[in-house]
């Protein structure tokens, strides 16, 4: 009888699965089967059975809607439910499997609990029940048992670890390779193969293994994009990999997963997904140098970039002009990015002028606040019009 | 001669709050370490309300970045040292004594410099607060985040002695505890004779001995990095800050072991006595107990499957951690084979207990899907991981503690409580409890990281961050009824008989509360269960002798106790400066140091006053 019920578990998500998954879903099922035929002590209480049996029907249907309502009703950007690649596949399909034995075993833990709270409840006060100190039978079959069901959920684990380890090509079979460190509260992205740097936000082909080599600068940070691919570490001194595949187009949300100090909330950044052609013409664009501004805004707001007022020249770098500094993001072609401050804010001018009027309220805590001078006590604070100039130069660096 | 040195005479019958100051016994430390480590638990607990605030809705700004990080950092810190192992503390306390029928520990006076020292160490956490600079870098402080060019104020130097000082407090209880209950069991009982509980203890009392000099040792380490410039973590000199998270959680993982096995000692002694049956392979109980103690060291990495230590050890570690799984599925199934043919009542410590069973088993199948790596890769350093540890320290641990007040209300207050009062807790905080945490399920596996103190309207987070603070104040308001039940009757609630359970062991053989000396007579044990075989099973045996304590029995008996101690709380209070005079002043230090020394010479020679048998009896 346990059957039926496990049929309606598995049913909604023997979808989208590969045949390792599948075929040890199938295994599963036969052991379960096995075991509730083995065992025949519950003929003994066939009277209570009926009632047994609806508790448990009735448990694993509220434990399936309540699943199902909640996997199916609301997403989220960051869903690890909503996959677009392999790696957050083989993830998901092993989440999957531990999620439909995970509520095999509570069906049947908790209804056995609230079947014996119900049916062995006190009757009368002076009822001794028999004092059993234990069965040694039952006690190996149920320790062996999960012990076998665990054994086959390895498998797929063991697998699953590799297969996430392991990129299908290396970067000189057509891999491509980005260089990601992990900043107090930015991410820095280079691309070997092309010359690119940038910040915040990475490009990539569709349908191509991405490998991303993980560094840091100063403290553990973690580089997580949960449609593609489950994180790993950012550890400074260290060199970690991860790779991953998109499998369709689109803009992808990633967030730092690691606490990292007083800006962790704040520190995310973007993947968009494209075409091959795209993507070439992209990492074409970003190697290019930025014009010299027309618009009279602008070219005051490169004056005070550059200059000692502004003084962002000192920690950012845009190509092609004297800003060289290495502490902060890349500017070179930051209008081209979808966000600012590493992730938190869409890329507009409004939001663009909030950033340079007032920084730490947008990301507290954040370095720049910190440590630029023009945002120190003692220096005067930028005029509107200086900000509306910065705002537009920086939006002529697409 | 030596003893003449120091002219503080050793008290002799102190009363009121001196009488609690050099205390030594057992029953009172218990409730000194009870009642400390709650009101520790409420601080706790309103650290969380503040974080469930925070996040309640998108984009507020209720708190800053910086107080929402020390924030989860002191919830996380003061609900594991200050709050689950000192209410541990307290039941080993009161209760292993009575239960292996002896009249105190072995260390008397260690028991009450355990109690004032972990009392010390709380002062020094909790003080960061006040000092404004309450450490910030999550209860298990990664490096090089707590490094001092990350972190350059005074926060994470009082966490690291803190925590320091507690392990010295928790070492001294274990070594205690495994003396005492090794040595000073009641003739007859046999290892395999002892409660659960005890067993349970001794595990944990075990554990707690090979895991803390682990975090001693990295806690020096970081020390010795952020005060005299020491590289044991600093990167630009060569280090591994992996390193800081091997040793943490090495320690880390038996820690959740320490955790968890008193609890389940408690709900194991819960179950039987409300079904009225013995519990369900007690040896197999016993060994799953010893099993997961042993098992605890073989698998810390699963915490470190996202550091990048390669697929083998992650592979390895995933194997090992759902092995783990089987001792733990082994006693939840011996719980409901003791209930199974039982006589069932439904007072408040069997709801707990029978809640521990479901809420333990949900956060146990969570534990499973972390254990398996690849999908980890997703839930970690989210709230699906959040999720998980409140499932087992919050529905496991506190539950089985409440359980454990409840239970032995009667004993250490004397007193009754209020039934309706506690079945009303008990719903509230379940559902309360329920309402909080599964909706973090959800969120982690939307992806929510964890340790964000803000998150941006239109993430799909919203919904399931709403439920968990209204479930939050729930268990918060739920705890109201608890604090008003339990103040109130211990004052004024119905007396109590010895024996309101219709229980197993010794401990409800003697009168509630028990006299100072325990028993007139220390018990021979036959069975386990030895109480229960008493009542009920032989008729033969014959009535314990006057264990409740008459009047006439107390003559006859030359009862030796142990004496109260001023040393004790000096010594602690010495080691207390010791800790703020490291991170503040060594003058202080210095200070602290000479009075902890001057505190062990005298406790080491001070006077046993003279016996003589009519001051003994009482």
């Amino acid at each position: 009888m346990t059957i039926i019920p496990t049929y309606v578990i598995l049913s909604p998500v023997v979808g989208d699965i590969n045949s390792l998954e599948s075929s040890s879903k199938v295994i599963t099922k036969k052991l379960i089967t096995l075991w509730v035929l083995g065992h025949r002590r519950l003929n003994k209480f066939k009277a209570n059975f009926k009632f047994a049996r609806t508790l448990f029907v009735v448990l694993s249907l509220l434990v399936v809607s309540v699943f199902s309502a909640s996997c199916v009703g609301f997403g989220s950007s960051q869903s690890t439910f909503e996959v677009s690649g392999p790696v957050a596949q083989n993830q998901l399909n092993l989440f999957n499997i531990i999620l439909v034995l995970g509520v095999i075993v509570f069906v049947i833990v908790e209804a056995a609990l609230i079947y014996v709270i119900i049916k062995f409840r006190r009757k009368n006060d002076d009822d001794i029940p028999e004092q059993t100190h234990g069965n040694r039978t039952l006690e190996i079959t149920w320790t062996i048992i999960p012990a076998l069901i665990l054994i086959i959920a390895a498998i797929p684990t063991v697998s699953g670890v590799f297969f996430a380890a392991n990129p299908p090509l290396s970067a000189d079979e057509g891999a491509i390779v980005v260089e990601a460190t992990g900043h107090q509260w930015w991410f820095e992205f280079d691309y070997p193969q092309y010359g690119v740097h940038t910040a915040n936000e990475i490009h990539i082909p569709v349908d191509t293994p991405v490998i991303i080599n993980l560094r840091s600068d100063d403290v553990i940070h973690s580089f997580w994009v949960p449609k593609l691919a489950g994180k790993v570490d950012m550890i400074p001194g260290n060199k970690n990999h991860l790779w991953f595949q998109a499998d369709e187009a689109g803009e992808y949300l990633g967030q730092c997963a690691e606490f990292c100090g007083v800006a962790h909330a704040n520190m995310r950044f973007r993947v968009v997904a494209e075409s091959m052609e795209d993507f070439t013409a992209w990492t074409e664009h970003q190697l290019s140098e930025p014009q010299e501004p027309i618009e009279p805004l602008a070219s005051q707001g490169k004056s005070l970039f550059m200059g000692a007022r502004g003084g962002c020249m000192a920690c950012h770098q845009v190509r092609g002009t004297n800003a060289m500094g290495k502490i902060g993001p890349d500017l070179t072609h930051v209008a081209s990015r979808t966000t600012l401050a590493a992730g938190i804010t869409k890329n507009t001018q409004g939001n663009l002028k909030s950033w340079i009027r007032n920084p730490e309220k947008i990301k507290p805590g954040n370095l720049m606040s910190a440590n630029a001078p023009i945002y120190q006590e003692n220096s005067d604070e930028l005029t509107e019009a200086e900000i509306s100039a910065l705002a537009a130069y920086l939006g002529t660096l697409k | 001669m030596a003893s003449m040195v120091f002219a503080i005479p050793r008290p002799v019958h102190p009363t009121g709050i001196w009488s609690w100051i050099t205390t030594i016994d057992h029953k009172r430390i218990g409730i000194l370490y009870g009642v400390t480590a709650f009101i520790l638990f409420l601080s706790g607990g309103v650290e969380a309300l503040l974080i469930r605030a925070q996040l309640a809705l998108p984009d507020q700004n209720l708190v800053t970045p910086e107080v929402y990080n020390q924030l989860f950092t002191m919830h996380g810190t003061t609900m594991i040292f200050l709050a689950i192992m000192p209410l541990g503390a307290a039941f080993f306390n009161f209760v292993i004594p009575l239960q292996i029928g002896a009249r105190d520990v072995a260390f008397p006076r260690l028991n009450a410099f355990s109690y004032w020292t972990f009392l010390a160490g709380a002062i020094i956490l909790k003080s960061s607060w006040l000092l404004a600079d309450a450490p910030n870098a999550g209860w298990f402080a990664y490096s090089p985040l707590t490094g001092i060019q990350a972190n350059p104020t005074h926060g994470i130097d009082l966490w690291v002695v803190s925590l320091q000082v507690l392990g010295v407090a928790s070492l001294a209880a274990a070594f205690n505890f495994i003396v005492t209950i090794v040595n000073l069991r009641a003739p007859g009982m046999s290892l395999m004779r002892m409660p659960i509980f005890v067993w349970m203890s001794l595990i944990t009392a075990i554990l707690l001995v090979l895991a803390f000099p682990v975090i001693t040792v990295a806690l020096f380490e970081l020390s010795l990095d952020r005060v005299f410039g020491f590289n044991f973590f600093v990167v630009a000199a060569g280090a591994n800050p992996v390193l800081w998270q091997h040793l943490f959680w090495v320690f880390g993982h038996p820690e959740v072991y320490i955790l968890i096995l008193p609890a389940m000692g408690i709900v194991s002694e819960i179950l039987p006595t409300f079904s009225k049956k013995p519990l369900f392979g007690y040896p197999a109980v016993v060994l799953a107990g010893a099993i997961i103690a042993f098992m605890g060291w073989m698998v810390w990495s699963h915490h470190m499957f996202t550091v990048g230590l390669g697929p083998i050890a992650n592979s390895v570690f995933a194997i090992t951690t759902m092995a783990i799984a089987v001792p733990t599925g082994v006693k939840v199934l011996n719980w409901i084979a003791t209930l199974w043919g039982g006589s069932i009542s439904f007072r408040t410590p069997m709801l707990f207990a029978l809640g521990f069973i479901a809420m333990f088993t949900i956060g146990g199948i969570s534990g499973v899907m972390h254990a398996m790596a690849p999908s980890d890769a997703q839930q970690q350093d989210t709230y699906f991981i959040v999720a998980h540890i409140h499932y087992v320290l919050f529905g496991g641990a506190i539950f089985a503690i409440m359980a454990g007040i409840y239970y032995w209300f009667p004993k250490f207050s004397g007193k009754m409580y209020n039934e309706s009062l506690g079945k009303l807790h008990f719903w509230i905080m379940t559902i309360g409890f329920n309402i909080s945490f599964f909706p973090m399920h959800f969120a982690g596996m939307y992806g929510m990281p964890r340790r964000i103190y803000i998150y941006n309207e239109g993430m799909g987070w919203e919904i399931y961050n709403m439920l968990s603070t209204v479930g939050a104040f729930m268990m918060a308001f739920s705890f109201l009824i608890f604090i008003y039940n339990i103040v109130t009757n211990w004052r004024n609630g119905e007396d109590a008989p010895d024996d309101p359970w219709d229980a197993r062991t010794l401990e409800w053989s003697i009168s509630s509360p028990p006299p100072e000396y325990n028993f007139v007579n220390i018990p021979v044990v036959k069975t386990l269960d030895d109480w229960w075989n008493t009542k009920h099973e032989d008729s033969d045996h014959l009535p314990m002798p006057a264990a409740g304590g008459s009047e006439d029995a107390e003559e006859h008996h030359d009862i030796h106790l142990p004496q109260p101690s001023y040393w004790p709380i000096i010594l602690s209070f010495g080691l207390m400066l010791l800790g703020f005079g490291f991170i503040y002043n060594f003058y202080v230090g210095g200070l602290g140091a000479a009075i902890a020394m001057i505190a062990v010479y005298a406790w080491s020679f001070e006077p046993v006053n003279d016996p003589e048998p009519e001051n003994n009896n009482h």
